[in-house]
């Protein structure tokens, strides 16, 4: 069942226009039944399993089921993903428990400035420097 | 009338860039700065949302291409000869290049950006090999998306991003591209794009062959299964020459979740045997010769590692492993102290681990089902199904011109860089054609590169885009056709989804996938194929054609199926052609003609193709190869 959504958990993003998992699925999986006001992934063999769902989700009310036609029950591998790092918890099917914490992203959310305080060479459009470059390459632009 | 309930929303543009991933952030980036110079209009369309849309939407653990020129670490020259090699000799060498000499600048920019880029104590990015960086990347596309979307703000109301609109068809005006039709998936709107010239970066293809996995495992493809062929349809219904059709890319990944095995042979120097624990690169070796000058050449091209694992299993000597427990101990070998072998352990678990979990998470989930600790067992490899991704060591997508400065010949270049061969029609990351290997930088490189390109061909080939109201209704009607065939046959049956006056497109696409893989070399049957295979593989799809029009859809996100797999329908029609057109092996471990078994001198050439949109005839072209180095 790839992703499923955990009932007691999800309560449909009711503060928001559409559902944060509905917003980021790439595969356009994710759909809010307004009945139940519970989010569910429409088709469970189009899941790639890439946890966009699951990171995203402001309840935690999402986890991943792993396919079923070659993975045994049992396992659950959770995030839990902050600003600026990922906390992964890996359970085994035997019960065995392994942490990790990797960094995300070295500057605040939002913060990306598109030239990074750099000059661009040129102003001509025909001329083969990109925008930044030089000075982005650290080095002349490579010639025949 | 299913059109009626549509609203039709036409959008005027001065730059159309169809896609969301890498490319098309590199495109929407460079594109505003020449834009706000030249007072042009951006407009980006996006099937998914642009944070976690494309291949990179999970994140990745290392990028594939950087050079490291500034440090003097590679030249250019060394990247076209390693790529060169591992695509046996068929290359664009000017596409590569032009690629190589700028891809360090949009690394450099991924740092400044926010990227974690792993690094020694002088500050030196981590090499995971030669060409391949260390990242903490779980994050990667969602910061490359917020530069590209602080980029386009720039643009003030000049620079637009529409997200969930699934692009279709493209639109003409003579000989020139003008635009693009598609519809929203959320809700009933029909779009026109009106455009100056129109930038291609819509990803390679998945599900085009039977997956291994059929249940739920289906999705688990090693690239996404919501890349579904819409570049090479697009440039293919444009009349854009294509090229490398045939070449596939079959990776060999950890089993069945496909997780990486580049941090595992490069990083941990493992090693992949078979069951009684036989390095098949070394006792399989003279095979390699049959393949010379590229299987005698290091590194060992992928499709030959491929092969030489395939002639394993065929002998029966499987399962293969990887020897994670081998190579974790190997590199423990020489740590006496207790204290610093507990540290070192603790690092290298975290770092394998961290290669799955920033990349392909239902990896590490597979791990702990099976109770596996890569310290102390090792894990099975085996090759997936094949995929159309020209962005890693396949090849296939759009033929373009080359730069005016490193071209080799009038043949590879006719004015703009990364325009196809269809006026106003440029092509980026797995959308163009014979230049592999520019994996995540490399594509976003690339779209940096066509996007400035558009802008020069816009500013001197300014005219208006002539689209008239009768081509707007019959396009409305066309993209809209599989909702009006379900309205009007759905109350004939009892059942949605069987009804002889339709088909759905789940189950056209699993009769594509069964064609593909039993005929066109699937991994089903070893990947191997003939002319007779390929010949009724094609009589086969000339069937799914006529039925393509009966697709069915009873909402927007079927509609949207329905025309993914008209875009993976012509996908593999331009495959079969250019397999059959191939007279010779050249790729085994990809595919292997079976008729012709070995590789010719006269096929070190491209295969190129070609839909002619007013006789729906096909060409088939053959064109040199000139090399730079």
């Amino acid at each position: 069942m790839p992703s499923f959504v955990i009932n007691e958990k999800c309560d449909g993003c009711k503060a928001l226009d559409k559902t944060a998992c509905q917003f980021i699925c790439p595969n356009d999986l994710m759909v809010l039944d307004k009945e139940k006001n519970k989010a569910y992934n429409r088709a469970v063999d189009m899941c790639w399993e890439c946890y966009s769902c699951v990171k995203i989700c402001p309840t935690q009310a999402i986890e991943i089921r792993g396919y079923a036609d070659f993975m045994p029950l049992g396992a659950v591998v959770q995030p839990l993903r902050s600003t600026d790092s990922i906390m992964w918890s890996v359970r085994f099917r035997n019960k065995k428990i392994k942490r990790f914490k990797f960094p995300i992203r070295t500057i605040p959310e939002g913060t990306a400035e598109p030239d990074a305080g750099m000059e661009t060479g040129t102003d001509d459009l025909k001329s083969p420097l990109l925008r930044t470059e030089p000075e982005s390459l650290g080095t002349d632009l490579y010639e025949k | 009338m299913i059109t009626n309930d549509f609203e039709t929303v036409i959008v005027e543009t001065d730059l159309l860039i169809l896609g969301g991933g890498m490319a098309a952030c590199g495109a929407a980036y460079e594109a505003s700065h020449w834009a706000k110079k030249h007072n042009k209009k951006v407009t980006v369309v996006d099937k998914a949302a642009m944070e976690r849309s494309g291949a990179v939407a999970m994140g990745l653990s290392a990028i594939n291409l950087y050079l490291g020129l500034k440090n003097g670490k590679n030249t250019v020259e060394d990247y076209i000869n390693y790529v060169k090699n591992d695509l046996m000799g068929i290359t664009r060498d000017d596409l590569v290049a032009n690629i190589a000499r700028h891809v360090d600048s949009s690394v450099h920019l991924f740092e400044k950006w926010g990227l974690p880029i792993w690094k020694d104590e002088e500050g030196n990015y981590i090499n995971e090999g030669r060409w391949q960086i260390m990242i903490h990347g779980e994050s990667y596309k969602n910061i490359v998306s917020e530069a590209a979307k602080n980029a386009l703000k720039e643009l003030g109301e000049n620079g637009e991003y529409y997200e969930r609109i699934f692009i279709t068809e493209p639109i003409m005006d003579g000989d020139r591209c003008v635009g693009a039709a598609g519809f929203s998936v959320r809700e009933n709107k029909f779009y026109i794009f009106k455009a100056q010239a129109v930038l291609d970066v819509m990803g390679g293809a998945v599900h085009i062959f039977r997956p291994r996995s059929v249940g739920e495992g289906l999705g688990r493809s090693w690239y996404p299964p919501f890349n579904s062929g819409a570049s090479t349809y697009f440039t293919l219904k444009a009349g854009a020459e294509m090229t490398c059709q045939e070449v596939r890319f079959v990776p060999v990944r950890f089993k069945d979740s496909y997780g990486p095995v580049g941090a595992w042979f490069l990083l941990f120097k493992s090693k992949a045997t078979n069951a009684k624990g036989e390095d098949y690169m070394e006792t399989r070796k003279d095979e390699l010769e049959k393949w010379a000058p590229y299987g005698t050449s290091q590194p060992t091209p992928a499709n030959l590692r491929n092969y030489l694992m395939l002639q394993e299993l065929e002998e029966g000597n499987g399962p293969i492993y990887m020897r994670t427990d081998e190579a974790i101990k190997q590199l423990m070998a020489d740590i006496v102290d207790e204290k610093e072998a507990k540290r070192k352990m603790k690092e290298l678990e975290s770092e394998a681990w961290e290669d799955f979990l920033d990349m392909t998470v239902s990896q590490a989930l597979n791990w702990a089902a099976h109770n596996i600790s890569p310290e102390e067992s090792p894990s099975e490899i085996s090759a997936c199904e094949p995929y159309f991704i020209s962005s890693h060591s396949g090849a296939s997508g759009a033929w373009i011109s080359g730069p005016k400065d490193l071209s080799p010949s009038d043949e590879y270049h006719w004015g703009y860089d990364n325009m196809t061969t269809v006026k106003g029609l440029f092509a980026a990351g797995d959308a163009s054609g014979a230049s592999s290997h520019k994996f995540s930088s490399g594509s976003f490189t690339e779209g940096r590169i066509a996007a400035k390109a558009a802008l020069a061909f816009i500013v001197d080939n300014e005219s208006a885009v002539n689209i008239d109201e009768e081509k707007i209704n019959e396009l409305k009607e066309r993209v809209l056709q599989p909702m009006a065939v379900f309205e009007e046959h759905k109350d004939y049956a009892n059942d949605e989804d069987v009804n002889p006056n339709f088909i759905k497109p789940k189950i056209f696409m699993f009769r594509l996938q069964k064609i593909m893989d039993e005929y066109a070399g699937g991994a089903s049957v070893g990947f191997k194929t003939s002319k007779a295979l390929l010949e009724k593989g094609l009589e086969f799809l000339e069937f799914m054609k006529e039925d393509a029009e009966k697709l069915a859809a009873s909402d927007l996100n079927e509609l949207m199926r329905a025309w993914e797999n008209v875009h993976r329908l012509w996908q593999a029609e331009s495959h079969i052609r250019t397999m059959l057109f191939r007279e010779e092996t050249r790729w085994p471990g990809y595919y292997f003609r079976t008729d012709y078994p070995t590789m010719k001198e006269d096929w070190k050439a491209f295969a190129n193709c070609k839909w002619n949109p007013e006789t729906n005839e096909w060409e088939m072209i053959k064109r040199d190869i000139k090399e730079l180095t």
